[in-house]
């Protein structure tokens, strides 16, 4: 949407109009620096009080050829002054660095929608590069929107002329430039991005000036010369009162992660494998080294789950992270978790599969492994988050369900969340649900210790930590007596112990609120959706319901076990629809469980779903 | 936390669990259980800090006749679980029990970046060069052309030498001891129990079952003392049923020579532990019909630990940097406050 409420003002030499919500994209080439790029451009937008929702899009080759289709990375933001839950559907400006850029992006920008085009990078080569048979700046192909073609490499290179700097140093500021200029059109404060030049670049001060430099006749070129007629505002969101900063899903992981370490008072031990799109948690965690955090970079998957098992088994805070390929392979070792029914996280940033699939990209099809990757019956928590922001909470939540009930919890994320970014009101400690961690230290009435001796509420074991002296005792993979967790091959133990492991996740539930519905809490229809959704699902339902529908929406964020209201709601309705990045797998949950007919709305391109995706399917069956 | 139970001295009967012992009738196994018994209340460490690590196998059942912590876990990844361990807790003695399947083979990855790391871990490998849980199929050390249930026309890899496998992977302690020769295991345990570092200790362990007589030449008494190299650190290279044989180094060549008048004691090569070079050459006449088998520690030098490390970067980021504030860093980077 892209309403202007053509309230204008005066601005510094030009018009300044204002609008509610703009979607800008900005792609190059990977090594054009975009992802930067964007980041700063969220950053500005998140200081001004925008609600802000951000896609970031690239290759999973960390320098394609330059100038290929398959080198083009992108990253999209959506700002608005009112709540907003998605980065967008249809771009309204697109900032194209070089015609491969054009081409792979061209498809999602609006009917009269603005280019911004780097003309500089318009030469034959490349246009061949990427497929134009003529150069589309030049011909009609654009005829249908408003085309900006700026020579960025010339603009920078004057106003660098003078600074002698190696030509390739000076090519690299053109998205500073782009950057600059972005920021007069929407009106962004520049000091934000400077500063943080100055800290990045700050044992090369030459580049600091040169960025700078850059990012000011960006910004000064858009304000003098008579190509832009206006600039636009978009005031700030009516977001809750506080302190805010943007956040991406990683981060917020590895902030839920400290919270949960602190709040519990155990140190906090993360043992991880390098992989897309899960690393930058152990990149983050590796710096709080005096916050006590023990990082450990494991020889692989299956090591880094072993490291997590031991750790637990020795009483600190133990998490692993990775993505689907990766839990495939720790799946033995999370059954002897479960047997162990030691307390850990197990985070899945999911990425696009099966095999290796689009590691950069998101998807949703990892439920079932999260459920059920596992040999035997092993039952686990699974939670999904549903924001950036969220997977702060989620984690949080994981932790303490991880350390009261005993056992792993899985925590599903995407590459959707991992990467994106909204404002985030900064959570109060204190606030925090506390967490209680009770270690055994004696061994009991008749002096015998029993390691699987269970709390009669939440069948916890206890949690005896080597190093207490009259608690040895030995745990293992092999099936355990109840109470004595003596080997055991007892028929009816085995049965008993299936049931109350399973029991055990089940019974959790107690501790979920109410589930949230927007709308109305009896209608037409429900959509039903689980993590990531989240946001394009509630910006359809929420146009829908202004336009009068009798739609709702409940979003799940534990999706195992299920909360224990949520039959109830479901019966409530005519129809069910639920939206998933795969091929139905919450669907096949839900009626199994609830034998309700639902129906699936079900996408598997990588990219999330769009709005209008949603709105679209929710008229087809209404 | 209540204190260590009791002040009296530990003895063998402390280190026996309640559990039945289910190894074969003359295994190997039962040898090096009674030495690790005998051995443990020397060590001076109260029980509850001793955790034994195990992953799968017929040795892997060790833990559970230790009445210490201890973890039975999956195949070939006690290494892994013993480092979250030590890591979580450095005060821990940690103890990885494994075999030559188990390490070598499915655990073979995590045998080579436990060494390298340098936790202070020790790690005991079983050898009996051949799979007995699951009823006698060849290992990685099984010698080459091994007929077994799974190769009955003879296997076709050449076996793994494990002490130059652990020194190729940076190990800063190897040994090598053997099930019956019972006191030289229990000075083998004490060593590995005194190194600050990765240990590693193979020992030769006879599966009665699938694999009698796999150490024959080195047990039997008659042929033993001709077959077996005693090393003793400072001393010269020595063996030989009438103690007159010896290995001189001729450059970086060993030889086994007879001390008899062209070559006398002074010419021998003295043990030297520290030597990793040297280290190498005694790995090296493992599975060499031309040298006596090794036995001892083979090499040793101390080497900063994993955990200390971590340990001092935690600590002095918390000198630098001050001791984290989550406050602090929640409000950290680019912020602004709604009115
Ligand atoms: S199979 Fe061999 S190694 Fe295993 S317990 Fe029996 S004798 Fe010992």
């Amino acid at each position: 949407m892209y309403k202007k409420m053509m309230k204008k003002q005066k601005n510094r030499n030009k018009e300044l109009i204002n609008v509610e919500s703009v979607v800008i994209r900005f792609a190059g080439d990977s090594g054009d620096g975009i992802q930067l790029t964007g980041n700063r451009f969220a950053n500005a937008t998140a200081i001004i009080g925008n609600d802000l929702g951000t896609y970031p899009d690239y290759p999973a080759e960390i320098r394609a050829p330059a100038g290929t289709l398959a080198g083009v990375s992108a990253y999209q933001i959506q700002f608005s002054s009112k709540d907003i839950y998605t980065p967008g559907d249809k771009v309204d400006v697109l900032v194209v660095m070089n015609p491969a850029a054009l081409k792979v992006h061209l498809s999602d920008l609006k009917p009269g929608g603005t280019i911004i085009a780097n003309k500089s990078n318009f030469k034959s080569r490349n246009l061949k590069m990427a497929g134009w048979e003529s150069d589309p700046l030049e011909d009609d192909t654009l005829s249908n929107y408003k085309v900006y073609d700026i020579e960025i490499s010339r603009f920078v290179s004057s106003a660098l002329k003078d600074m002698n700097l190696p030509s390739k140093t000076i090519e690299r500021t053109k998205n500073m430039f782009a950057l600059g200029l972005m920021y007069w059109i929407y009106t962004r404060p520049l000091e934000p991005t400077i500063e943080w030049l100055k800290v990045k670049f700050k044992s090369r001060p030459e580049l600091v000036e040169g960025n700078i430099r850059a990012l000011k006749a960006g910004y000064n070129f858009g304000d003098i010369t008579e190509i832009f007629p206006a600039s636009y505002q978009v005031g700030p969101a009516p977001l809750k009162k506080g302190t805010y900063r943007n956040i991406t899903g990683n981060y917020a992981i590895g902030l839920g992660l400290l919270a949960a370490s602190q709040k519990s008072g155990l140190p906090l031990f993360f043992g991880g494998y390098p992989i897309t799109p899960a690393s930058d948690i152990l990149h983050q965690l590796s710096h709080y080294r005096n916050f006590g955090v023990k990082t450990f970079q494991a020889e692989d998957e299956i090591a880094s789950i072993g490291s997590v098992i031991g750790a637990a088994f020795a009483g600190n805070l133990a998490v692993t992270a990775s993505s689907g390929p990766g839990i495939a392979l720790k799946g033995e070792a999370l059954g002897l978790a479960v047997m162990t029914e030691l307390p850990m996280v197990i985070v899945n940033v999911q990425r696009v599969g099966p095999s290796t699939g689009m590691p950069t990209k998101t998807e949703q099809a990892d439920l079932f492994q999260a459920l059920w990757g596992r040999n035997s019956e092993s039952p686990m928590p699974v939670i999904a988050p549903i924001s950036p922001g969220d997977c702060f909470y989620a984690t949080y939540e994981a932790c303490r369900i991880a350390l009261k009930y005993m056992t792993p919890v899985f925590i599903l994320s995407d590459a959707l969340l991992a990467n994106g970014s909204e404002p985030w009101l900064i959570p109060e400690i204190k606030q925090l649900s506390p967490i209680d961690v009770k270690f055994a230290v004696d061994p009991g009435e008749d002096s015998v210790f029993h390691p699987y001796e269970r709390d009669k509420e939440t069948l916890a074991r206890k949690w005896a930590v080597p190093g207490t002296a009259g608690l040895e005792h030995r745990i293992g993979g092999l099936e355990k007596e109840n109470i004595t967790g003596n080997i055991s091959y007892n028929p009816d133990n085995h049965q008993l112990m299936v049931n109350l492991r399973a029991q055990k996740v089940e019974s959790i539930a107690r501790e979920f609120p109410a589930m949230e519905i927007y709308g109305k809490d009896t209608g037409d229809l429900l959509v039903l959706g689980w993590g990531s959704t989240f946001g394009a699902i509630r910006a359809a339902v929420e146009k829908l319901r202004d336009e009068g529908m009798s739609v709702s929406h409940a979003q799940l964020r534990w999706v195992n076990p299920f909360p224990s209201d949520l039959g109830g709601i479901l019966v409530k309705f005519q129809k069910i629809l639920i939206p998933e990045l795969n091929t139905g797998q919450l669907i096949k949950l839900i009626r199994s469980e609830f034998l309700i007919d639902a129906v699936g709305l079900n996408l598997s391109t990588g990219k999330p779903f769009t709005r209008s995706q949603i709105i679209e399917k929710i008229k087809s069956i209404m | 936390m209540a204190e260590s139970i009791t002040s009296k001295p530990l003895t063998r009967k402390d280190f026996i669990s309640d559990q039945d012992v289910r190894w074969c009738p003359g295994c190997g196994d039962y040898s090096i259980l009674a030495q690790v018994q005998k051995t443990f209340p020397d060590l001076g460490i109260p029980k509850e800090k001793i955790v034994f690590i195990s992953g799968i196998g017929c040795s892997s059942r060790f833990p559970y006749y230790m009445k210490t912590f201890g973890f039975h876990t999956i195949h070939g990844r006690a290494p892994t679980i013993a480092s979250g361990v030590k890591l979580a807790n450095p005060d821990l003695s940690v103890w990885v029990i494994t075999g030559d399947g188990d390490s070598l083979s499915i655990g073979g990855n995590h045998f080579i970046h436990l060494m390298r790391r340098n936790f202070d871990i020790n790690m005991i490998m079983f050898n009996n060069e051949i799979y007995g849980l699951t009823k006698g199929q060849y290992s990685p050390t099984s010698e080459l052309g091994k007929v077994t249930k799974s190769t009955p026309f003879g296997s076709l890899d050449r076996p793994f030498n494990p002490p130059l496998l652990a020194l190729g992977a940076a190990s800063t302690f190897v040994a090598r001891s053997i099930d019956k020769r019972t006191h030289h295991l229990q000075d083998m345990l004490k060593r590995t129990h005194e190194h600050k570092g990765t240990s590693f200790l193979e020992i030769y362990q006879n599966c009665n079952i699938f694999n009698d007589g796999a150490f024959k030449n080195l047990t039997d008494r008659e042929v033993k003392d001709d077959n077996v190299l005693v090393l003793e650190n400072g001393k010269p290279m020595i063996f030989g049923s009438k103690k007159n044989k010896g290995i001189h180094l001729d450059g970086f060549k060993p030889e086994v020579v007879e001390l008899n008048g062209k070559f006398s004691v002074n010419d021998l090569v003295v043990h030297e532990e520290s030597d990793r070079n040297l280290g190498g050459i005694l790995a090296n006449f493992t599975h060499n019909e031309k040298f006596p088998t090794p036995i001892g520690v083979l090499y040793c030098e101390e080497k900063p630990t994993y955990e200390d490390l971590l340990y001092d970067q935690i600590e002095s980021a918390k000198k630098r940097l001050g001791e984290g504030d989550l406050e602090a860093l929640l409000h950290s980077g680019d912020t602004w406050v709604i009115k």
